[in-house]
């Protein structure tokens, strides 16, 4: 038997042409992601054995040429420059549309790597009426070819079979060797193409057809608005059930540490610092998850492109671009991943100022504070017709979300100098029935990416506050620390005492001033905090927490949580930048601290200025 | 005449695209001389536009698209 050898594959080809479905079906489940240091950017690594040799795939976002455009487009070719240079390129071509998808297998084939050739969507251009002769077509590249179907796994194993034999066609290049211009490319390709397929009938696509109705001037907008009712309701109901039982879950691992681990404060440490901050983080797995699986539904079925295309003229006018709005709909869930998912904009201008405005979308962890403070505002049997006043200042809420995104875009538009304009080119992809696999995989993915990426500040961030709030300085001695009895007298006690003055104008006392530092770790702590303060023993209890807050009064026997603060406390709550998990994530994405920290600046700005205008308004 | 000024549904063929921050873009995804274009949609404020490029569905705006100088296949019927 002769050695074992390791081949490292590249899948490349244009965005929608397949290539996610091929790579999980030629790796199923066995793909590591792999993050780019000190980046947010991740590859995609699947590895299967076959015969003597291990073969390494490595996945590529979709590019349409090798010069890159966007981020993710510059993260695709840089794998081609990489040690060691990868063995061999599988190229990934719809063949339905094979010139646009054959010009970047042009520009690669010029790079020197050997390549292989696999064609998809035969179906599709087998409906069009293109015939494909791929002898011939194999000959005159010099390569060979595939004709592959993810879906019923026609061709994979032929496909697998000759990747594993390491015997890859020479070194070859396609096109004019003396004329690298764009147009010289394509002429080759049409040279290429009128020897080898032919076209025998043309029909129209039922694509053409749903477009009709999916960009209506009435229509489209309706079933876009009926869609994001669907998916909001979708990601409340139903998460709600296992945010629970996680919920119940780490109460009951609390339980049990604080039952068997030595008293002392390793214990506390682990109970209220690190299994909290781990809980915090899980307990909205649930909402980011479905959230991502209608987001990956959408964008598989090709209908996103179709809400970009619609919504592209109104969000142009405001300084962002069709291509904000997947990004702005995913900060619904969290602003973590959604700062992510930016990658795809060109324009750095459109780019910055969508990943400056995200946060502001309401996300899963403002909801907490929101139905706690809303229950206390507002009596759950008050009507206006058959709404309930609750479910329409929650409504508002998330109104008053978009409209302050929206607005700050505005400003950004005008503040932030950029020479290159702004540019909206993009494919509209033919409708697709959801290929289940992907959207299922692309869930799993990006909620651990998730974890990943927000997991590790938010633990770090609610241990530190674990111990702000737990010790304190001693009374006598200025500078040794104590264990505190009570929050209090801890260091967010004194820090939320200290900062009183500052937040007086917009009716917030000292408690609240401690709950807004230790939000830091992730806003929904506030409800914690709160239990904690008022000293309440079951944190899940939102009645009781309410209740106590409720009686607080101040000396002149006035209610402490008047309309007029609670309705304050939610704009500020709104508003406000108290996600340090976001902020990591902005520096990594726009590699300087210069953003977050005026993100950081105008963001509290914005929440002091509209809680003071409440404030005085219900006060 | 500019691809902005070809009516829905009819074809033209691309002449030439003009210098611009995007020109190169435009090419990669397809618009080369000799290449068919089809306006076959407008968004609901009547910009982008989807046009059928040879083989698929781009979507540009009328600022792109203004850049793109065609010739239309059918002229009476162009405009």
């Amino acid at each position: 038997m002769s050695d074992r050898k390791n081949i490292k594959i590249v899948l490349a080809g244009n965005p929608n042409c397949g290539k996610s479905s091929l790579f999980n079906s030629l790796t199923g489940l066995k793909q590591k992601i792999t993050n780019v240091p000190g980046t947010t950017i991740e590859n995609k690594v699947g590895k299967f054995t076959l015969g003597n040799n291990d073969i390494e795939l490595i996945d590529t976002p979709g590019t349409y040429s090798f010069n890159p455009k966007s981020l993710d487009e510059k993260e695709a070719v840089k794998v081609f420059f990489e040690d060691p240079l990868p063995d061999a390129i599988l190229y990934i071509a719809d063949a339905a549309n094979l010139k646009r998808n054959l010009f970047y297998f042009s520009q690669l084939s010029q790079h020197g790597i050997p390549m292989v050739l696999a064609l998809t969507m035969l179906d599709i251009a087998d409906f069009k009426g293109f015939e494909i002769d791929i002898d011939r077509l194999e000959k005159e590249l010099g390569i060979r070819v595939y004709k592959v179907n993810a879906r019923s796994g026609e061709g994979i194993a032929a496909l697998k079979n000759a990747l594993s034999q390491d015997q890859f066609a020479p070194h070859f290049a396609f096109g004019s060797e003396e004329d690298h211009t764009h147009e010289s490319h394509f002429v080759s390709i049409n040279k290429l193409l009128n020897k080898t397929t032919t076209l025998k009938s043309k029909r129209e696509l039922v694509s053409n057809k749903i477009d009709a109705w999916a960009t209506h001037p009435i229509l489209g907008y309706l079933m876009f608005l009926v869609v994001l009712l669907v998916i909001f309701q979708s990601v409340f109901s139903l998460a709600s059930y296992p945010m629970d039982w996680i919920e119940n879950g780490f109460s009951l691992l609390s339980e049990w540490l604080s039952a068997v681990l030595p008293d002392g404060w390793l214990k506390k440490l682990i109970i209220n610092g690190l299994v909290a901050g781990v809980a915090g983080v899980v307990v909205f797995v649930p909402q980011i998850a479905i959230l991502f699986f209608f987001m990956g539904l959408l964008e598989d079925t090709g209908y996103m492109a179709r809400v970009s295309f619609i919504m592209d003229k109104m969000l142009r006018g405001l300084g962002l671009s069709g291509k904000s709005v997947v990004p702005l709909l995913s900060g619904a869930a969290c602003a973590i991943p959604a700062i992510m998912s930016t990658r795809n904009i060109e324009n750095w201008k459109d780019r910055l100022i969508t990943i400056m405005v995200t946060p502001l979308m309401s996300c899963s962890a403002r909801l907490p504070v929101y139905t706690l403070l809303i229950s206390m505002a507002i009596p759950s049997d008050q009507y206006v017709g058959i709404v309930s006043v609750q479910a329409l200042l929650m409504l508002g809420m998330y109104v008053l979300g978009t409209a302050a995104a929206l607005a700050a875009a505005v400003v950004f538009k005008w503040i932030i100098r950029h020479d290159i304009p702004s540019y909206f080119i993009m494919e509209l992809p033919v409708y697709h029935v959801p290929r289940w696999n992907n959207i299922w995989l692309n869930m799993w993915q990006k909620s651990r990416s998730f974890v990943a990426e927000a997991g590790k500040v938010i633990l770090v961030v609610s241990v530190v506050l674990w111990f702000l709030a737990s010790y304190g300085p001693k009374a006598d001695e200025s500078f040794s620390i104590q264990e505190s009895e009570n929050v209090v007298e801890s260091y967010a006690g004194h820090f939320g005492k200290a900062i009183e003055p500052a937040i007086q104008p917009i009716g917030f006392n000292w408690k609240i001033g401690i709950s807004l530092i230790t939000s830091f770790a992730a806003r929904e702590v506030f409800v914690g905090t709160m239990s904690t303060i008022y000293s309440v023993g079951d944190e899940d209890n939102f009645d009781q927490i309410r209740d106590k807050m409720r009686k607080d009064t101040l000396t002149n026997g006035m209610p402490v949580y008047s309309i007029g603060v609670v309705l304050s406390l939610m704009v500020f709550y709104a508003f406000a930048m108290q996600c340090m998990g976001t902020l990591a994530v902005v520096y990594k994405e726009t590699k300087s601290w210069k953003w977050p920290a005026i993100q950081f600046v105008y963001m509290t700005a914005l929440a002091y200025l509209g809680s003071w205008i409440t404030f005085n308004l219900f006060g | 005449m500019k691809l902005t000024e070809l009516h829905i549904g009819k074809i033209g063929r691309i002449r030439f695209v003009s210098d611009s921050p995007f020109k190169e873009k435009l090419q990669e995804m397809g618009c080369i001389p000799g290449s068919l274009i089809k306006p076959i949609l407008k968004a609901p404020l009547g910009d982008p536009i989807a046009y059928e490029l040879e083989e698929y569905t781009l979507s540009m705006r009328k600022n792109e698209a203004e850049t793109i100088e065609i010739r239309p296949l059918d002229p009476l019927f162009a405009t």
